[in-house]
């Protein structure tokens, strides 16, 4: 990590998930000082990591809300991003089905609402259709709203993509940085952290479920944060093709509905739940919701079993009323607020970026384009991902390519020192990027592999090594001598 | 590419067997796979006494009996080892990929042993719900990093599952100088050797619990606690703990054959017969899970006769 320069920042980003990394891709194209804080151990680890990686066409938001603009604008420019940054997008399309005729009225709203923001290509589909294109949809389907425009890309990589890109145009990261206070002093702010004060012109406020405790530091009082817990469950690699589509159910007030979607990863996903809760620390998973997303899984596609789950987790989106907070604080100048970023804020960030880029403009930041922008980036080799003739090229390049670690997504140690040279540092952070301990076994047969690659590539005690930072270390004592 | 008479895929003591009794039986072209760095698969770390009992009739450790067809393998031209090689793709028609380091191989086989054993079942497929610090693993994890690499994964332990693989953890967790607060059974007896019973958990006064199961997980960044519920009473009681090992059975591990085309029962991952697909022939754990190595080893031998005579009705 970079030391913190003593001079002023232009911008300082609170907040390491794609909001955050998104901005300060978009921002390290402009001749600008800048640097992103991230409180946890790596990048990703909040909001971000849990998303279930859905690049939404921009259905079901209302016409005249921020989130449905963005949304719709994020997906075009997503396609472009992806691949400039060599990160995996693939358009799937989606069908919002329904199951009764009277449920057709709700369906026909969505899609007028949605062709109002400018979703293109919507179409109604009828039952016959569903039968040859959607083959294990329930057989009770009646018709669905079709939006082919919708596609998957995985969430943390994104991330991990974008910041890396915005490192190479200068950008600099601070992990493990938890802000604890904002002062403005003559034009410019101070942000305190546990370990050291920032300076910074312009600071933009991203910090997911805890931007409205940053936004409080410089007096803006007019939001809460509230988590919106969702469980998601991840099924089997072999079910890959279980889908075609990403199926939605007819959307709730509060929440998309329980989907049954494809990840780039390859493993169907099944979920989320949705339910408001106090504690932003609140990531368990329950009985409650585990059967409650088989049960309206199982309604969309009847075949799918509870033994087909291999993964389950929980994530919180960080609700702020019912659309983004995306806004300079007139009260504090400067201060600009980007809260409030749950679905489909993936798809929309780097439409929000934009619009951020634009706000720090009106409010007096001079954006000057750098001479030579990098804007591509060297793509992460996956082996999972290619044909086994351009596994055989990469290993005569490097024979670690051919020394796999982890057995069920295919992962070799070069991959997994791939990873850590371009920042992974905790066993989470290797999974995120590689897939290693994704699959099936659940790291039963590469978690003691990876982590003497870890040991040996950072210079770490068996002991020292983490599942995601400080007070997740994976052994106790070790007598290995090292 | 490369042709062989004879591949076997894994070099555990179901591979190793096979591997000897085909060579005993006349096939001297054999290529066995081996994805770790050394032969043995998991014997090398089940260091607790009790194998051989029945086919040496001696007592030996894991490592002890797997070193004796070590020592033959080695001594044999007719099969060649090929280590840190790991089995990507097969075709009904025996054509396997293979990776190892510097290396993406095919070889055509005339006939096929799979020797892959298993692979254990996660907190995940019994979902016990919860959050998911560090401090979870399953028991045959922590037995290689206790034994293989020397590192302890815990303090104080709770284990889920009273398989044979769990009990022989509680022993070996209290020998290391962990304390083991728990074992939970979710049935009314448990899984494992009676033996293990009585040696691994009664000698050293280890509370086991049937008909209960864990509740819940907690902890944001390593494991804190656990609830545990009396399945029948429905009354629970919390246990402050840093680890919970999973010992909730094994799975066979057979994509590869399932890949091939060869159709699994869904309930236990196993093939529907020795032969699934003619000359491919699947042995050891892989076949149905074993409670002694003792049988792994004759019924591999048996399946490492078949494939030889299958090859020589090739001719």
């Amino acid at each position: 990590m970079p030391l913190p320069r003593p001079s002023p920042y232009d911008v300082l980003i609170i907040g390491g998930g794609v909001t955050g990394a998104a901005i300060a891709r978009e921002l390290s194209r402009y001749r600008l000082k800048i640097a992103l804080l991230e409180k946890e151990e790596e990048l990703a680890f909040g909001v971000s990591k849990s998303n279930s990686g859905i690049i939404h066409p921009g259905t079901q938001n209302p016409p005249d809300s921020l989130k449905g603009k963005l949304c719709v604008q994020g997906n075009i420019l997503t396609r472009r991003l992806a691949k400039e940054l060599g990160v995996d997008f693939r358009e799937v399309g989606e069908l919002i089905v329904i199951f009764k005729d009277d449920e057709m009225p709700e369906l026909l709203k969505i899609k007028k609402e949605a062709e109002e923001l400018g979703v293109p290509r919507l179409e109604i589909v009828d039952g016959k259709w569903l039968t040859i294109n959607e083959p294990n949809l329930n057989k009770e389907a009646l018709a669905a709203l079709y939006a082919p425009t919708a596609g998957i890309i995985s969430p943390y990589r994104l991330v991990y993509d974008l910041s890396e890109n915005a490192q190479n145009n200068g950008v600099e990261i601070f992990l493990s940085h938890r802000v604890t206070g904002i002062l403005r002093k003559t034009g410019t702010y101070e942000v305190q952290t546990d370990k050291i004060p920032f300076k910074s012109r312009f600071v933009i406020n991203a910090a997911g479920l805890f931007a409205d405790e940053v936004s409080r530091l410089v007096g803006g009082d007019d939001y809460t944060i509230k988590p919106r817990k969702g469980e998601e469950y991840l099924l089997d690699k072999k079910l890959e093709n279980i889908t075609r589509h990403l199926l939605f159910p007819l959307p709730s007030p509060t929440s998309k509905g329980i989907l049954v979607i494809k990840t780039a990863d390859g493993n169907p996903m099944i979920g989320p739940t949705a339910e408001d809760f106090d504690n932003k620390g609140d990531t368990a998973t329950s009985d409650a919701g585990l059967n409650k997303v088989l049960e309206n899984a199982q309604k969309l596609v009847p075949s799918i079993s509870g033994r087909d789950i291999i993964a389950y987790f929980a994530g919180l989106r960080p609700v702020a009323g019912n659309d983004f907070i995306i806004r300079h604080l007139d009260k504090s100048p400067g201060f600009i607020d980007v809260a409030g970023i749950q679905s489909p804020g993936l798809t929309a960030a780097p439409a929000i970026a934009l619009m951020v880029a634009d706000l720090l403009k009106r409010n007096g930041l001079e954006l000057k384009k750098k001479l030579f922008f990098k804007k591509h980036r060297r793509p992460s080799v996956h082996l999972f991902a290619i044909p086994f003739e351009k596994t055989r090229k990469l290993i005569k390049k490097d024979p670690a390519y051919g020394e796999i670690v982890c057995r069920c997504e295919m992962v070799s140690a070069k991959e997994v020192r791939d990873a850590i040279k371009r920042g992974a540092h905790t066993l989470d952070g290797i999974k995120f990027r590689t897939r290693a301990q994704a699959g099936r076994c659940h790291g039963g047969f590469c978690t003691t592999r990876v982590m003497k690659i870890m040991a040996e590539e950072l210079k770490l005690k068996t002991t020292e090594i983490t599942k995601r930072g400080k007070g997740s270390e994976i052994v106790k004592d070790s007598r290995d001598g090292k | 590419m490369e042709s062989r008479e004879l591949v076997i895929v894994g070099a555990g003591p179901a591979g190793m067997a096979a591997a000897l009794s085909a060579y005993r039986k006349g096939i001297k072209d054999i290529l066995l796979l081996e994805r770790d760095q050394y032969l043995g698969g998991i014997l090398n770390q089940c260091i607790h006494p009790g194998f051989g009992l029945h086919h040496f009739k001696e007592d030996l450790t894991g490592p002890e009996y797997a070193d004796r067809f070590i020592k033959e393998i080695e001594g044999i031209k007719g099969i060649e080892v090929s280590l840190k090689s790991f089995v990507v793709h097969l075709t009904g028609n025996k054509v396997l990929t293979y990776l190892k380091p510097g290396k993406l191989a095919e070889v055509k086989a005339k006939a096929l042993i799979m020797a892959t054993g298993c692979r254990e079942r996660t907190r995940e497929m019994v979902h016990i719900p919860g959050t998911r610090p560090a401090g979870i693993y399953p028991a045959g994890l922590a037995q290689k990093m206790i034994n293989i690499e020397g590192w302890l994964p815990g303090k104080e332990v709770v284990i889920v599952g009273s398989g044979d693989i769990g009990l022989i953890m509680a022993r070996r967790f209290t020998l290391e100088g962990a304390r083991v607060k728990a074992v939970v059974e979710i049935q009314k007896e448990s899984r494992g050797l009676i033996r293990n019973v009585a040696q691994c958990i009664e000698d050293f006064e280890i509370p086991l619990y049937f008909l209960h199961r864990i509740l819940r997980i907690y902890g944001q960044d390593r494991v804190e606690k656990v609830t545990v519920e009396n399945i029948e009473t429905k009354e629970s009681f919390d246990i402050t703990c840093d680890t919970v090992l999973i010992s909730v059975g094994l799975i066979p591990e057979n994509d590869l054959v399932e890949m091939a085309g060869v159709e699994l029962d869904k309930a236990t991952n196993c093939p529907r017969s020795v032969e699934p697909i003619p000359g491919i022939f699947i042995c050891g754990n892989a076949y149905k899970v074993y409670d002694l190595v003792d049988w792994v080893t004759r019924d591999s031998e048996k399946a490492g006769k078949m494939a030889a005579e299958y090859i020589k009705g090739l001719k």
